[in-house]
Order: C-alpha cells, then structure tokens, then sequence
C-alpha cells in the first residue's frame, strides 16, 4: 500500500496498464508538456513519448471520433476531458457513434474506449465548468459508467475500465483530486464494475451517495448517529451498472433511503436509484424513498453559491432525519 | 501523378475524357490496360443496374428507404478499384460501388436496406466501416483509424467519402486537422454532387472550390470530374501513392451530379429544373467511359444487353436471398450491446421472451 492522492492514482494506473500493454495510449488536450490540467498525465510523456501520450488540437467531438476510429484499429485509447462539461460538443461521437458501433457493426467491432475527466463544484469554474455529466451517459444505452469518489476507487475502477472491451465514461471530481488514502501497489489491483461500497454500517437509513457526495453523506451519518440514527452509507461506485442488490439488502434491514448527489435532482440518476429500489423493494419501505441533487439552475459562479445549489451536509442530515419520521 | 502538383483553387477539374469520351489531355499516356478499363465499365453498369432494382424493390414495398447512386458510379467503382486488401474503407452511403468491390455483398447490401442491422457485420469484407449515418460522423473515425495504420506501422491506407453539404459539418473540419496535423495516411474523397438533399452546393459554401479546404489544413487538394472513370482513377492512384508513402493526407473534390433522388422519399422537382437535369444527362459517366471504349474499338454495345439481362439475373437472386435471410433473432436485438451480456439486459431479453412465449406467437430466431 502507499497513500496517493486521487490524481495520482489515477495517473499510476494510466502508466502502469500503458506499461504492461503497448496498444493503450491517451490523448486530449494539454495532457503532455503539461501533464493535464490537473496533473493526472503528469509525466507520462517522458516515459511513453508524443505518439502515445498525444496532445490533440482543441476539438472534443475530433478526439472522440479519433479514438473510435483508433480503437478499429485494435489501439485502446484513453480519451482526457479536460472538464467532463464539454462532452456536449462530442455528444454525436459519443451517443450516436462509441455508444452504438458494436450493435451496428453486428457484434464485429469492439471498442474499449476510456472517456476520462473531472467534473462538479469545488473551485467556482462557474455554470459551464461545474456541472455533472453522468446521466447522459447512464440513459443512453451503450456505455458504462464509473463515479469513484476515493483515491483507492479512483485506482481499481480505472484499471477495470482499461482492461474492459466496451466504451467506459469513467468520471471524476475536481474537488477529490487532492484527497488521499492508501492504494494497493499491485499492479492488477482492480475493482469489478457493478459492485458498491458500504462506506459505513447502520440499521436506522440507507444513504445512497454519488462521488464529491459520499463525504458529505458520511459526515451526515456521524451527527445522525450523535442524535442516536445509525445511517449506512453505500457509494453505487458504477452506476452502469448499478449494483442494486447491495441496496436492497440494506434497505430491507433499514426500511429507509436516501439517495443523494451532486447533479441536478430533476430527472437525475437519483429518479433511477430510487425508482429501482420501489421496483424491487416496496415491502422493505417504511417510507417514501428521498431524492437530493442540486437546484435545477445554472451552477453559480461563486463558491458560496455553487455550495448553496447542491445537497450539503445539513441537507442529508434532515432528509434522513425526514425518512425516520424524526 | 503528382498530387501535390495540383492548385486546390482550380475552379477548373482535373479531367482527361470529355463528355464524348474523347481524350482532351493533348500528351496523356494511358495508365490503364484496355481489360482494366472493360473491366470497370462492366462494374459501372452491374452498379447501374444493383442501383435501379434496389429502387424497384423499394417501390414493390420490399426494401425500405433507399438514396439512389445514378450518375456517381465512376467515382465509385474508381474508389473501390485502387483499394487494396489491407486498406480501410469508412464509407458515407452514395458509394455503393466501392462497398461492393470491397467484398460486401449485395445481399447484404439489400439486408441493411430491409432494415437488418446484422447485414453491416459484412462477413466476406474486411477493413470496412458500418454507415455512420449522422453526415459526417465518419470523417473523425477514418482519421483514427489513419493514426491506428501510422501507430502499428502498416503501409495500408484509410479512404474515405463525404458528401459536399457533409463538408459544412464541424466533425469534417475537425477530422481533416487532426489528419494533416497527425500526418495519416487518409485519402478523403467529396462527393460534390451539386445537392444535399434540396441545398445547392452554392447555398453549402461561398467557397469557389471544395478541393480549397484543403489549403487551410495544410494538404494537397484536388478537384476532379469525378464522371471521367480515366482522371478519377488517376487521381485516386496518385493520392493514394502520396499517403502510402506516407506524406500524409489529401483532399479530393469529386464534381459529379445525383441524378435521382435524394432518397426514395424524395422528390427533387421541388428544389431543381429539368433543364438542369438534362444539361447533366451528356456527362453521365456510364455513356462517357463507353464512347471511349466505343472509339477505341474495344467494346461492342450490343453486348449489353445480354450482359445486362445475366447482371439482372445475379442481382435478383441475391435480393431473394436477403428476402428469405431469416429475421432479426430475439438475441441479436441485446447480444451486441456490450462484449459480453449485462444482467440487466438478460432480464429484459427473457422479458420479451416470456412475452412471446405467453402470447404463444413463435419465438422469433
Ligand atoms: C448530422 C446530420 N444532420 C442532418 C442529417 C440529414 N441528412 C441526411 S442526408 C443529408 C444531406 C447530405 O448531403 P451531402 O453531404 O451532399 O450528401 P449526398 O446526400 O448528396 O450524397 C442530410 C441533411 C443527417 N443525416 N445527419
Ligand atoms: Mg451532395
């Protein structure tokens, strides 16, 4: 084990898995001199060189399409976003084209493709730099999504998405990038896709938390416990796919759920969590599941507002105190 | 020939046979053997004559919507002419010439077209892309595949097609930066057939040429009568010698004019002339190669018809094929989602089945 960062992390698997198999490569923008905007390529291209750590010319829908046509070829290309928010000038080459080939080509190609970046709040980067980009990808059938919300997740998420044949939208958090904690040093160290974390035990609430908002939903847990609720906190990890199991089995022991994160609550994965948990698990509730996300406005420009916009601490604390009836 | 010899600007076309198949050029030497040159003209007309059915099928309700290729069959026989084994195709749709002579068969072509998706796996082909469908979508992944070619250090080349409204999309321009500045090996060919769908090219571009893009990404261009088999075919050659030797890419404007429709469910007489329409017909490129062959005493034209009554022949027993291919399975509609099946889409695939088994309808295979 050795305590890395979260960027960091994810910058060794990128070496490592680039290492042990040649046909992996990156590209995006200002991810080789530079090391990326957040530091997550840093270096990469003294050890692997300008043709596999490539720094493309300013043009998203260009290095989407690139790496589809790469991937053909049998490269397995890692796509850097800068910021997961300009995904929407890519979208045709993401939904229309990385998310249907393998359909339209009846099974003949595959396309492990690495769609990569940051999203969220965290440094005031305002309404087009802020947002959280994962339910377009979970609506739209043809990717698999991964949202690890620590360093060690970051790590072993990453090198399943690598090694997977099937185009993954693996998203970070800006504001979990210097967060750190003790990282496997093997260099297999993988997590499997569609398994959850219980983050922390308890028999009162089921909180259901996304990314940046698994911390939020454990500091809410240690002031339910203080006023005597005990909240499980389960982080999904993947949310395509979503390992629903592992909520059902909490919620029959709890009765309750919240479902939190960062992107807008309306018609946010959180509707999908919980409606999932109604589907299949009624008889387990005592109450209506609960949904928090952010306003449905532009992300404010200024930290404190931007705050104010999506769920906090106090916010999980009083949903969870709502579904105990307290 | 030298393609990088060639001004972009040139409103003027690259061009060796005049619309009565007489060569203009006043030293040419011909770079083709006259069996090369049968050989593609009998190409042109099997072309012709696959184009014409598939729009009867349609209109006999047997095939969905279908965009006829009428008067581009040069360009596209030429195209799939000078392809070899290892190169790459990334088609757009109006080239079904170079598709065929690529290895997709027309059962297959009339498969996708009667709306099974199955049929763009293309068994026998290799190297060849499925239909993007949104315009322009496939110039980015033809780049990548260039920069794949470049990666593994292979001699093959990537050819691609466009239309000339495809030339407005940003993915167009994005893909053509990204090849010059990556130096891959991509022949990209327009298809300027003076329509997108009711658009004229004029209403596309205030640009005098499409071939001119070209200057601003910093590769050869070239604008080409994409009816004259004899200058698209050198041309073709000629970029497909530069990328090979890996100078990089090159653009290639084909004039050519859609004789037909946009699609089966298109009617041009709302947005074109019949004058216009007419002035096209002396340069249609089938009657141009055969005049030439006609001059030089290498082809019969009687002998078309009996060719054409055996194309006709081999064209309806492929579309039979396709008619009775069996329909898409319950399996193929979630197999390939993902590499492997997802529980989820297990669970609605036996859904749908127990559905079709509680309705008591056979289970579709
Ligand atoms: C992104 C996108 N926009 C619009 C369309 C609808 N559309 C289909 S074909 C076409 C015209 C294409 O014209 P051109 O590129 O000249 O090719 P041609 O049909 O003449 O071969 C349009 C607008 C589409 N398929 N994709
Ligand atoms: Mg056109």
């Amino acid at each position: 084990m050795s305590r890395k960062k979260y960027s960091v992390a994810i910058r060794d698997v990128i070496a490592e898995e680039m290492r042990s198999d040649p046909s992996v490569f990156v590209m995006g923008e200002d991810i080789g001199a530079l090391g990326g905007v957040f530091g997550c390529t840093r270096d990469l291209q003294k050890e692997f060189g300008k043709n596999r750590v490539r720094d493309t010319p300013i043009a998203e829908a260009g290095y989407v399409g690139t790496g589809i046509g790469a991937a053909l070829t049998g490269m397995r290309p890692i796509l850097d976003f800068m910021y997961l928010d300009f995904v929407y000038v890519a979208m045709d080459q993401l939904l229309n084209q990385a998310a249907k080939l393998r359909y339209m080509y009846g099974g003949r190609a595959t396309l492990p493709l690495v769609v990569r970046g940051q999203q969220g709040i965290g440094r005031g980067n305002a309404g087009t730099h802020s947002q959280s980009v994962e339910a377009f990808f979970t609506h739209i059938p043809g990717f698999k999504v991964a949202m690890p919300s620590t360093a060690s997740d970051a790590a072993g998420l990453l090198r399943t998405a690598i090694r997977d044949n099937n185009p993954v939208m693996f998203i970070e958090h800006k504001a979990l990038y210097a967060s750190s904690e003790e990282v496997p040093d093997d260099p297999n160290f993988a997590i499997p896709f569609g398994k959850a974390a219980v983050r922390r035990q308890g028999k009162d609430v089921t909180i259901i938390a996304t990314s940046l908002m698994v911390g939020r939903a454990l500091e809410a847990a240690e002031a339910l416990s203080k006023e005597g609720i005990e909240a499980e906190v389960i982080d999904p990890r993947t949310l395509l796919p979503l390992d629903l199991d592992t909520m059902l089995k909490s919620i029959e022991k709890t009765g309750r759920a919240v479902v939190v994160h960062e992107a807008h609550k309306n018609n946010g994965v959180g509707a999908e969590i919980a409606s999932q948990i109604m589907e299949a698990g009624f008889k387990f509730l005592d109450a209506p599941v609960v949904r928090l996300g952010a306003k449905a406005c532009t992300l404010p420009f200024s930290l404190v507002l931007e705050n104010a916009v999506v769920p906090g601490v106090d916010d999980i604390h009083e949903a969870a105190k709502q579904v105990c009836y307290k | 020939m030298d393609i990088a010899a060639y001004d972009p600007l040139n409103e003027t076309p690259y061009q060796i046979l005049d619309a009565q198949g007489k060569v203009i050029l006043d030293h040419w030497e011909q770079s083709l053997s006259d069996s090369e040159l049968i050989e593609a003209f009998k190409n042109m007309l099997f072309v012709r004559q696959f184009d014409t059915m598939a729009i009867s099928y349609q209109r006999q309700g047997r095939m969905y919507t279908y965009p006829p290729n009428l008067g581009q069959e040069a360009l596209s026989v030429a195209s799939g002419s000078v392809l070899q084994k290892t190169d790459w195709m990334v088609p757009s749709v109006r080239e079904m010439g170079a598709w065929y002579m690529k290895g997709v068969s027309l059962k297959e072509l009339f498969l996708y077209y009667r709306g099974h998706e199955i049929a763009q796996r293309f068994e026998q082909a290799n190297r060849i892309m499925p239909i993007t469908v949104p315009i322009a979508s496939q110039i980015p992944h033809a780049a990548g595949v260039g920069y794949g070619i470049k990666f593994h250090g292979e001699k093959a080349v990537v050819l691609t097609f466009i239309g000339d409204g495809g030339t407005s999309e940003g993915d167009f321009h994005e893909a053509l930066n990204f090849a010059a500045v990556w130096k891959v090996p991509l022949i990209t060919v327009i298809q300027n057939n003076h329509y997108a769908i009711s658009l004229p090219v004029h209403k596309q571009t205030a640009s005098k040429t499409l071939a001119a893009k070209s200057l601003s990404y910093g590769m050869p261009g070239i604008r080409v009568d994409g009816n004259d088999y004899i200058a698209m075919h050198e041309v073709l050659s000629g970029s497909i010698d530069y990328a090979r030797q890996g100078n990089g890419p090159v653009l290639i404007e084909a004039l050519t004019y859609r004789r037909g429709a946009h699609t089966t469910s298109d009617d041009p007489k709302k947005y074109r002339t019949q004058e216009e329409e007419q002035e096209w017909e002396p340069k249609d490129p089938v009657n141009r190669l055969r005049s030439f062959l006609v001059h030089k005493n290498i082809w019969n034209p009687d002998e078309e018809a009996e060719l054409i009554e055996g194309y006709r022949k081999e064209i309806d027993t492929q579309f039979l094929e396709a008619e009775q291919y069996p329909p898409h399975s319950l399996d193929d509609v979630f197999a390939y989602m993902f590499s492997e099946l997802p529980p989820e889409l297990e669970a609605q695939k036996q859904e749908y089945q127990d559905y079709l088994n509680a309705t008591a309808q056979e289970p579709q295979k």
